[in-house]
Parts: structure tokens; sequence; C-alpha cells
């Protein structure tokens, strides 16, 4: 089942408060997202660090009701 | 991640992220790869023509669930590099853009080209 672009960045901002979050819904199909979040949270951490805090964010949905969700992370300039 | 494990799942994955430099976990085949995500990480690596061994999780359904613990990563594709788990799709495309990649596997004596 699809899960709508809103619902993704309120998960992802309700674990990381400071986070700018841009979601691009790549198809069309409320299925397949690309998520860029930019947090000081990120700071000092490893790739696979930064990308597990966004993951864990979204929760149980990963992988399974949300297919397809290309992420990229940065820290704040 | 490379304490020994006591399920038998975990002590196959073990042995097939520890018996190849390169392992990609991915559904379908490099040659018919069965998701765009999956496509992107075989197209990294041949780019940058490193011998991998693949793992097509669609044939084994053991190991499409315990590669997720096994990583406590909840996507597929999967890349190790030497039984390091590196990160999946995105990251590899980050690493690749940045030629953290290729300077990743000149680190570890794998040939590759940049």
């Amino acid at each position: 089942m699809p899960m709508p672009a809103p619902q993704i960045e309120a998960l992802i901002r309700a674990a990381l408060p400071d986070a700018e979050v841009t979601i691009t819904d790549l198809a069309g199909d409320g299925d397949h997202y690309a998520a860029h979040v930019v947090s000081a949270a990120f700071a000092g951490k490893s790739r696979i660090a930064q990308h597990k805090l966004v993951y864990a964010a979204i929760g149980p949905a990963m992988g399974g009701e949300l297919h397809a969700l290309q992420v990229t992370t940065a820290i704040p300039n | 991640m490379t304490d020994t494990p006591a399920d038998p799942v975990a002590q196959r994955i073990a042995d097939l992220v520890e018996g190849h430099d390169v392992v990609l976990f991915m559904k379908g085949t490099p040659l018919f790869p069965q998701c765009g995500f999956s496509s992107r990480a075989v197209a990294i690596l041949s780019h940058l023509d490193v011998p991998f061994h693949a793992v097509d999780v669609l044939q084994d359904a053991e190991i499409r669930q315990g590669i997720k613990a096994f990583s406590d990563w909840p996507t597929i594709p999967q890349l190790y590099v030497k039984g390091e788990f590196l990160g999946g799709s995105d990251i590899m495309m980050e690493m690749f853009e940045a030629g953290e990649l290729h300077a990743l596997m000149a680190e570890q004596g794998i040939a590759a080209k940049g």
C-alpha cells in the first residue's frame, strides 16, 4: 500500500525535529520516493549510521509498506 | 556483526560475506536485476569493474529476511566488502560519486577502474 509523502516527512521530523526534509515522488505513483534529509543529528556519524537514523524514523513501514525510498543525508552548513 | 552467530541463516550469511571479497545481496541477478535499486548497485560495481559475488535474495527467503537482521538494515541491495557491511545503493552511489568507493576498493587491495 502506498504511503503519502507528507506522512514520510512527518515520520522523519518526529524523530529528527531539526530535519529539513525534501521528498520527491520519483514515479508519481506514491510508492517510489527520494528523501533528502539535512539534520545536525548526522554530525560525526558514518553514512550507515545516518541512513539508519532515517530508516529508524520511518519504522517498520520501511522495506514493507514503503517499497522504495532513496535516501540522501547531509549535515547543515 | 561478525560475532559468531547462533542461528544457521546468520552462519550462512557470515560464510558468504567472508568467502568473497565483494558480495552484493540483491533482487534478481546482475544480468537481470528485478529492482531499480539492485540494478543501480550492479551498475556501480560494473562501472568500477570490480568482480563481485551476487546473491539473489528472491531465490532464498531465509537469506532475504536474515540479511536484514544480520546488518540491522531494512532494505536490499546490501554491499559487503571484505566481510564488512558498506551500505545500500544510496550509500554506494554517494561514495561512488565522491570517489570514495574506488578509494576503498584500492585500500582493500581490490582492483577497480577509476
